[in-house]
């Protein structure tokens, strides 16, 4: 019970500041493609970490506070289909937790392989089939150009999450004990 | 450069700032939800007019958003060009009709009325709530934020969490500009002159010490907050919490006129958009 109320306060706070890292990182490191309102995200890499340390709520929540703050400081108003998008995402990555089990300071080959596999899909479903058809349905945009933009938008962020969102998660492992790495002397 | 980045609450005092954070951040959401599904041009237009009367009264100087309002014609144009040239006949398969301007509509270039309102439609749609969000922005503080956003049922968890978020903004915000200035002493390029790849390395550099220095701030947080018995009860309190005024019932009764109204015409117009060609 008291484990699970200090967990609950940390989930608190990394809701409040990984939304502030991800506001940041949204702001100044962008990298433009071309094509509007996409880039490079860097804040997107930055979730699997986020996900994989505190769980779907927090990185959910953290997501779409930052993007929605993003949103609100630079167009004025938030977009809310991909905002909402971009917060399951955050859940579906934190969904990946146990798998990932990344606290145990042991991070095999297969396991990033298959949590790779898992958020490629993951961001397949949000962004080229859920955020556009949202775009559709809600802001009546043309659907070829909220396609592209959503299909853009998939291989960035993948690509992101393949790259950076890896070796943070590498690295982080890093970090942490191994467990079982202490023997007992014979 | 911080300040043209970040807008932020600056005190006055005016009707607007004396209104309760619920109030504006009620209004906020429910005429950016309503705007966001009608497609009739009076009624956005109107909205529109409403929210600039808002803002004009509300004394916030345009030094403080000149920024913010270059981004965003920037952002409304490059967007309205590629709604145009990935579908330019997407206004006369809306309404049904088409008075051409120029072409005819069996090429793929061509021009028609039903495309100009169209596409003023979308330019209202991305520039109708931008008046209301600065004034929620710049007339709100961010303390009463949380406690307004408590206020209109959110967990108080949560509202904590976006207070934390907004009051880190800063913090984050001042880590990231010395850890960037540190490795770019040390050569690592970030800027515009160097490629995609040793921008995204510069990048790598960059953010790496500015996540795990802030992994450590969200411990430290968390066990100060652990410390004073955060989330021991069901409820809290907020210290800059505001009670209702009469200003804000009728604020209220204002936006639930204007949220009825918007709902009418959707019966009047049989759907979202308004058809003046019909």
């Amino acid at each position: 019970m008291k484990k699970k109320d200090n967990n609950s306060v940390q989930v608190v706070v990394a809701t409040g500041i990984g939304a502030a890292i991800i506001f940041v990182l949204m702001k100044f490191i962008a990298i433009p493609t071309g094509i509007s309102d996409t880039q490079v995200n860097v804040a997107e890499g930055f979730l699997p970490l986020l996900a994989a340390i505190y769980g779907p709520v927090a990185a959910g929540l953290a997501m779409f506070i930052g993007h929605a703050l993003n949103d609100f400081v630079t167009y004025g108003s938030p977009w809310w289909t991909w905002v909402i998008v971009d917060g399951l995402v955050g859940v579906a990555f934190g969904l990946f937790k146990r798998q990932l089990d990344i606290q145990s300071g042991s991070l095999s080959v297969a396991k990033l392989v298959l949590f790779n596999v898992y958020q490629v899909v993951v961001n397949f479903i949000g962004w080229v089939l859920l955020a556009p058809t949202g775009d559709v349905l809600i802001y009546h945009e043309p659907a070829s150009k909220v396609y592209l933009q959503g299909i853009t938008t998939w291989i960035l962020n993948s690509a992101s999450v393949a790259i950076i969102g890896t070796i943070l998660l590498v690295l982080y492992a890093k970090t942490r004990t191994k467990r079982g790495s202490l023997k007992k002397e014979k | 450069m911080a300040k043209q980045l970040f807008v932020g609450y600056n005190e006055r005092n005016t009707f607007l700032h004396r209104l309760s954070g619920s109030t504006k951040l009620i209004g906020f959401v429910s005429l950016s939800i309503i705007g966001m599904v009608t497609f009739d041009t009076r009624f956005l237009l109107g909205v529109l007019i409403f929210s600039i009367i808002l803002f004009w009264k509300s004394q916030i100087k345009f030094s403080e958003i000149s920024f913010i309002i270059k981004v965003i014609i920037g952002f409304a144009a490059f967007n309205l060009l590629l709604v145009y040239l990935f579908a330019p006949g997407y206004g006369i398969s809306i309404y049904g009709t088409h008075h051409m301007i120029f072409g005819n509509p069996k090429h793929y270039f061509n021009l028609s009325t039903e495309e100009l309102l169209y596409l003023f439609n979308v330019l209202l749609k991305y520039t109708f709530a931008v008046p209301l969000a600065l004034i929620f922005l710049l007339t709100t503080e961010p303390s009463e934020f949380a406690a307004s956003l408590n206020k209109v049922g959110i967990s108080y968890k949560i509202s904590y969490s976006v207070e934390i978020a907004l009051r880190y903004i800063p913090n984050v915000q001042r880590d990231y500009r010395t850890i960037s200035l540190a490795q770019q002493a040390r050569g690592y390029e970030i800027s515009k002159k160097a490629n995609l790849i040793t921008r995204a390395k510069g990048a790598i550099q960059i953010i790496l010490p500015l996540i795990f220095t802030s992994l450590d701030r969200i411990e430290v947080v968390s066990q100060a907050m652990s410390l004073r018995r955060f989330g021991r009860h069901n409820k809290r309190t907020w210290y800059m919490a505001r009670r209702f005024k009469s200003a804000d019932y009728i604020a209220l009764l204002m936006i639930l006129i204007i949220v009825v109204v918007g709902i009418g015409l959707f019966k009047v117009n049989n759907g979202r958009f308004w058809n003046p060609f019909k």
